[in-house]
């Protein structure tokens, strides 16, 4: 078998790890010490658990990645709710648009470009950019603003990887944000729901902390479309409207950048949108929320879980006001 | 152009016929959302997605909506075509619009609210659109209540009509409503708000020309 001539890490895209397999990750981890053995193993799981939908799914290629934080003992979301109920306006309103419309977005080729307030702007072209950074998979809480939640194994780096390559210089606060504003690839933007292209920013303590990730792919594969393919930001304590997606641009600034949201809505969306049960939205109690997959409401955590990493962020300042 | 009179019977089986296809066509939403929580339950997988509250929170609302906007259309059809008989249907049609107000309401007590009474007093006196749809639903109890034969015989038509009158405004709360729970600026919501607007706009236009159209089924027109 070919396979056996590689080294023992070598995984071909091929291989591509069945989703049923990350459902009952843990089990199978278990289930296999070699790599080589869990690849047989791996398959026969797949080929008794896999139902005819997962079968049908369009098999986005493998990321090679390491193993890396898992933030909760929740259960995963499932990848079609991942990757079938999103909020990705410039694709259309409802949760269904984006996997519906999104096919017309080209995520390669892509640069991202870094600029501002750094020493070496930089324009980084996706697939050296997917080269150069070591990927590791985090399973991170995800909390949207309209109170619903989902649990997301990411594929990424940390956000400050990147930025310490441009070194940003000591006017550096904030980090802007822009997605891509072309009306040939999303559909959406001919609606003007949003003030376009979306813009968001992040202070620059936050962009820096460890948990701030960008992302590439979800579930081993590569970032569905929808999703915000090719690159998006994830930043977990926050709520979902912050991490932002398919970027282009991204600057580092003096001054706090204007954010989509809170020029649309000021009164509702602020800067910082962290998520926090005791301020409450004018649209959405925020006490609680619905994670995908369970019918009653479970209590929405302080910074969505992540108050012991991030609450330090924040000391001193009054988060009803700066919300 | 006037139509030649038909006989009694003959008008009789035409509205018995309107009656029974409004049922069916307005009980079909209602029917596809029991299939789908069937096959939820059963199988895991429908229709609604993978958040089936919601969509069924808003599913329901949008039938509310869709069956009070129909309900307004009525008279307005009624008077400019000439054909009374659709008068017949109006009443059930603002049942409809009930139904699925009040089944709105119970999907977001039951699964949002989780049955707190606190928590929907809390909602209502914070979020304006609550507070505009909860009107909107109250308004609607006194007319589906007084919406049988008796109740108007009761009230006298004339006080049942001004009663009735509440519908303009149940229109008005309900498309505010759901304007304002849109996020960002959303057509849809607009469309609808749109629709209401021009059916009230010609209930404006002055009668010239002949009598009021009723009919022996149900009570006396609006304006």
């Amino acid at each position: 078998m070919l396979i056996r001539s590689r080294p023992d890490w070598w995984l071909p895209e091929r291989a591509a790890t069945p989703e049923s397999l990350y459902l009952n990750r843990r089990q199978w981890l278990t289930g296999s010490g070699l790599l080589g053995a869990g690849l047989l193993g791996g398959g026969l799981v797949g080929a008794l658990t896999a139902t005819p939908a997962h079968a049908a799914a369009p098999a986005l290629p493998a990321l090679r990645h390491t193993k890396g934080l898992v933030t909760t003992d929740d259960a995963l979301t499932p990848y079609e709710a991942v990757s079938g109920y999103n909020n990705f306006y410039e694709f259309g309103t409802d949760k269904t648009d984006p996997a519906a419309n999104a096919g017309t977005l080209k995520p390669r080729p892509w640069t991202l470009a870094v600029d501002g307030e750094v020493s070496k702007p930089t324009r980084f072209d996706i697939d050296a950019l997917l080269k150069a950074m070591p990927l590791e998979e985090r399973v991170y809480r995800l909390r949207c603003v309209e109170g619903w939640s989902m649990v997301i194994p990411w594929v990424g780096f940390p956000l400050a990887s990147l930025l310490k390559q441009v070194e940003p210089t000591s006017k550096a606060k904030y980090v802007a944000f822009a997605t891509l504003n072309d009306r040939t690839q999303m559909p959406g933007l001919r609606a003007r729901v949003l003030d376009w292209p979306y813009v968001e920013g992040l202070r620059l303590d936050e962009a820096m902390h460890p948990l701030t990730m960008l992302v590439v792919g979800l579930y081993g594969r590569v970032l569905p479309n929808q999703n915000g393919a090719p690159i998006r930001l994830v930043v977990p304590w926050k709520y979902g409207f912050k991490s932002i997606k398919s970027i282009v641009s991204l600057k580092l600034v003096e001054r706090q950048p204007p954010t989509s949201w809170s020029r649309s809505a000021p009164s509702e969306y602020g800067f910082y949108a962290n998520v926090n049960p005791k301020v409450s939205h004018p649209r959405w109690s925020q006490a609680k929320e619905r994670r995908i997959g369970e019918f009653f409401r479970r209590d929405t955590l302080m910074f969505n879980g992540y108050a012991a990493e991030v609450a330090g962020l924040y000391k001193g300042m009054n988060l009803a006001r700066y919300y | 152009m006037p139509r030649p009179p038909r006989p009694l019977a003959d008008r009789r089986r035409q509205r018995d016929l309107l009656k029974r296809g409004t049922f069916i066509l307005l009980l079909m939403p209602l029917v596809w959302l029991v299939l789908q929580w069937g096959f939820l339950l059963t199988t895991g997988g429908s229709a609604l997605g993978v958040n089936p509250i919601e969509a069924s929170i808003r599913f329901t609302g949008e039938w509310a909506l869709r069956a009070l906007l129909l309900t307004l259309a009525v008279s307005p059809l009624a008077r400019f075509s000439r054909w009374t008989p659709v008068m017949s249907i109006r009443r059930m049609l603002g049942l409809y619009t009930f139904t699925y107000a009040a089944l709105h309401f119970c999907l977001y007590f039951g699964f949002d609210k989780e049955l707190s009474v606190a928590d929907v007093v809390a909602d209502v006196l914070k979020r304006w659109y609550i507070t505009l749809g909860m009107g909107g639903l109250l308004l609607l109890i006194p007319l589906a209540a007084t919406s049988s034969a008796g109740a108007i015989r009761r009230l006298g038509g004339r006080r049942w009509q001004r009663l009735h009158r509440a519908v303009y405004a149940i229109g008005a709360l309900a498309c505010a409503h759901f304007v304002l729970l849109v996020k960002g600026n959303q057509l849809e919501p607009w469309v609808y708000a749109g629709i209401f607007a021009l059916l009230m706009i010609l209930r404006l236009i002055p009668r010239s020309t002949g009598p009021l159209p009723t009919t022996t089924a149900s009570a006396p027109t609006g304006h």
